[in-house]
């Protein structure tokens, strides 16, 4: 297999446009304690159809960068482009027609749904903010009727309320509404992380079904690495407000570049229980994430770092690129010393 | 008498290394406005000194009601019903309530899941660690505080005596669940119970808090009971497991065996879940349906509902724990038919 790495400049995209091009995202906050630096400079690109696997520990900026997604956080600098358009940019009935074709799961199904409306009531909510793509009365029982269906709801589940369903069929209903207004993109968060095992297996069939049915895009933010390996294309990781590796699943998952991706595949567990590989193959990370209000120098996870040197704590790390088969896509981390891959 | 498990009496027939905590036939009842529900099933199973046991479940299969009545925190709607929970020789569901205080921390203790929930906001997080040794060893105010800084640095807390005045919010979540960790094994106790320790940290934290507590059983040869609902976190950790369904036991075992080929469909459903095993974009072998709610558990197998060899005998009959091999047991009519699968 054909492979170098290479110092680059961040700036040479691939071809074709992306539905989602996110470059140079910065986002601070302030609060009583200083300045809170919650996305430093983020990169990211979705193609349509695909899903963009978004992985971090808590702190790590995933849920600011979902909120700039949905353009319910104005960044401070760096540039988002919807379909080549920069939602930021948009008023009035241009904004809403946007809105339209972004939509979001949430992590927890017993908050999102609210408890005294029905299921069709719920699944009809967009309309009533997007009444230009409102169904008529009769359409919009048809309508609801199909979404049910599309979810693996059964007709007669439109009368009952949240409380009736199981966490799994509440996290369904939560899908069917954010399929009532057709979207290209839906922003999942955790989307299955408060599900029991057995029912997390249909969501996750659910949702890979729509995505061969309808063609719509997701970025999958999750805590869980054998869920985000399963569902995702492309894997970005972030680090303190960082993305510090980005690439093809399967790469990013067999040949990390970045010691913090390689600690964080170590240290989840695994099903294998032939047991020598099991718990001695973990890397140990020392400490904690730092605070976000007190970024370390240079590399950011110096401080956690089995490889670190003085150079990490001098100068911000290069952005490193593996080239994986043919070039047309690489493999990139944000390292010093970027793990060497017997190949 | 329902089956329990005895994993290894088999194997090593040695008296003295009899199990430091046996459950047999555990029954407890949920008292609730819509009427009693029986929440726990003549649960069963042993756990011999140094050794983990997994109870493994997903929400409401019981396997944390289980773990409060074996150290007696049950809530109130909830009455132990039926059992024994033997420790040291003991059958501690017949102690007095101050005899069972009495055995909370030396002999019985339990971490919990929500270390924020579980540790007093309002006092220093020294003070709490002491207060075991004030009130069980009877030792100064002074004395104890030293133990408790002893106690922090021992499960690598830094600079545990300025720490020491600090108050829970002032920790990280993997440094309060250190402390609860810590707080659980001041007085050296023979049976550790864990409800979820590491469910609501991140990975990396995860890994340390799981190092924290192999450390600790190898060093005080503690018999642990892993409560958790993550099978890697079992099959990495845990040497035998009990998988709980609708408040029973449906099987039991050495966890390599019992993972490698399991005997009840439960178990090999929530294996095929698991997304590690399949390629991606494939469809996982999901298991349909959901768990039965507590107040309509059907008469035959509790599992029937959702289960793929499920047939007529399933609805009439409550199969039971039987042996299917050397210290393995399932509860299925059909466990034979997965063995040659």
């Amino acid at each position: 297999m054909p492979e170098t790495t290479l110092e680059r400049t961040p700036d040479a995209a691939p071809s074709g446009a992306p539905l989602l091009d996110v470059t140079g995202v910065r986002k601070t906050f302030r609060s009583g304690r200083g300045r809170l630096t919650a996305l430093d400079g983020v990169d990211l690109r979705l193609g349509r159809g695909e899903t963009l696997g978004l992985v971090g520990e808590s702190g790590c900026g995933k849920s600011t960068l979902a909120r700039v997604l949905l353009r319910l956080e104005r960044p401070d600098a760096g540039t988002v482009r919807f379909d080549g358009v920069d939602p930021f940019a948009l008023r009035g009935r241009e904004l809403l027609a946007w809105r339209r074709r972004v939509q979001m799961v949430f992590q927890d199904p017993f908050a999102s749904l609210n408890a005294r409306m029905s299921a069709a009531d719920i699944i009809g909510e967009p309309w009533r903010t997007h009444r230009d793509v409102q169904p008529t009365a009769q359409a919009r029982q048809r309508r609801v009727r199909e979404l049910l269906d599309l979810v693996g709801l059964r007709e007669g589940d439109a009368h009952r309320h949240p409380n009736e369903f199981s966490g799994g069929q509440r996290q369904r209903l939560g899908i069917a509404r954010a399929l009532a207004l057709e979207p290209d993109l839906i922003v999942c968060d955790e989307p299955v992380s408060a599900l029991d095992l057995s029912v997390q297996a249909q969501v996750l069939n659910l949702l890979a079904d729509l995505q061969r049915r309808l063609g719509v895009s997701y970025v999958f933010i999750s805590h869980d690495l054998s869920v985000v390996r399963h569902v995702a294309d492309r894997v970005t990781v972030m680090y303190l407000g960082k993305v510090i590796e980005h690439g093809r699943t399967e790469e990013v998952f067999d040949r990390p570049l970045h010691p913090y991706t390689a600690a964080l595949l170590s240290a989840a567990p695994t099903l294998d229980v032939s047991g020598e590989a099991g718990a001695d193959r973990e890397i140990p990370l020392r400490g904690e994430i730092p605070s976000p209000f007190d970024i370390p120098s240079g590399c950011r996870f110096r401080t956690r770092c089995w490889k670190a040197e003085d150079r990490c704590r001098d100068a911000a790390p290069p952005l490193r690129t593996r080239v994986v088969d043919g070039g047309d896509e690489p493999h990139e981390g944000l390292c010093h010393f970027p793990l060497e891959v017997a190949g | 008498m329902p089956a329990s498990t005895e994993t290894e009496t088999r194997a090593e027939e040695r008296p003295a290394d009899d199990p430091a905590l046996e459950v047999r036939g555990l029954c407890v009842d949920l008292h609730t406005a819509a009427g009693t529900v029986r929440a726990v099933d003549h649960v069963g199973f042993t756990v011999r000194r140094g050794r983990t046991l997994a109870l493994l479940g997903e929400s409401g299969c019981g396997k944390s009601m289980t773990a409060q009545a074996i150290v007696g925190l049950l809530d109130p709607v909830a009455e132990v019903t039926g059992g024994s929970v033997t420790v040291a020789g003991t059958d501690v569901l017949r102690l007095s309530p101050g005899k069972r205080r009495k055995l909370a921390g030396p002999v019985l203790s339990i971490v919990f899941q929500d270390a924020l929930t579980a540790l007093n906001p309002v006092q220093p997080v020294g003070r709490q660690l002491a207060e075991p040794f004030r009130i069980h060893r009877g030792l100064s105010r002074r004395a104890a505080r030293e133990k408790a800084i002893e106690l922090m640095a021992s499960v690598g807390i830094p600079e545990p005596r300025q720490r020491a005045r600090s108050y829970p919010h002032q920790f990280s979540g993997g440094m309060r669940q250190r402390l609860l960790i810590a707080m659980a094994v001041a007085l050296e106790p023979d049976v550790l119970l864990a409800d979820e320790p590491t469910t609501a940290l991140d990975v990396t934290v995860q890994a340390q808090i799981m190092r924290l507590l192999r450390d600790l059983q190898t060093e005080h040869r503690l018999a642990v009971v892993l409560i958790t609902h993550d099978l890697a976190v079992v099959a990495q950790r845990a040497d035998d497991v009990a998988v709980m369904y609708a408040g029973n036991v449906v099987e039991t075992g050495p966890v390599r065996e019992v993972f490698a080929a399991p005997r009840h469909p439960y178990t090999r459903g929530l294996l095929d879940s698991v997304p590690e095993h399949a390629r991606r974009g494939e469809r996982l072998p999901a298991v349909p349906g959901s768990p039965p709610e507590l107040s309509a558990i059907p008469a035959g197998c509790v599992f029937q509902a959702r289960c793929p060899l499920a047939r007529e005998r399933c609805v009439t009959e409550r199969p039971v724990l039987a042996p299917v091999g050397a210290g393995r047991s399932a509860a299925c009519h059909f466990s034979e038919e997965l063995a040659h699968a």
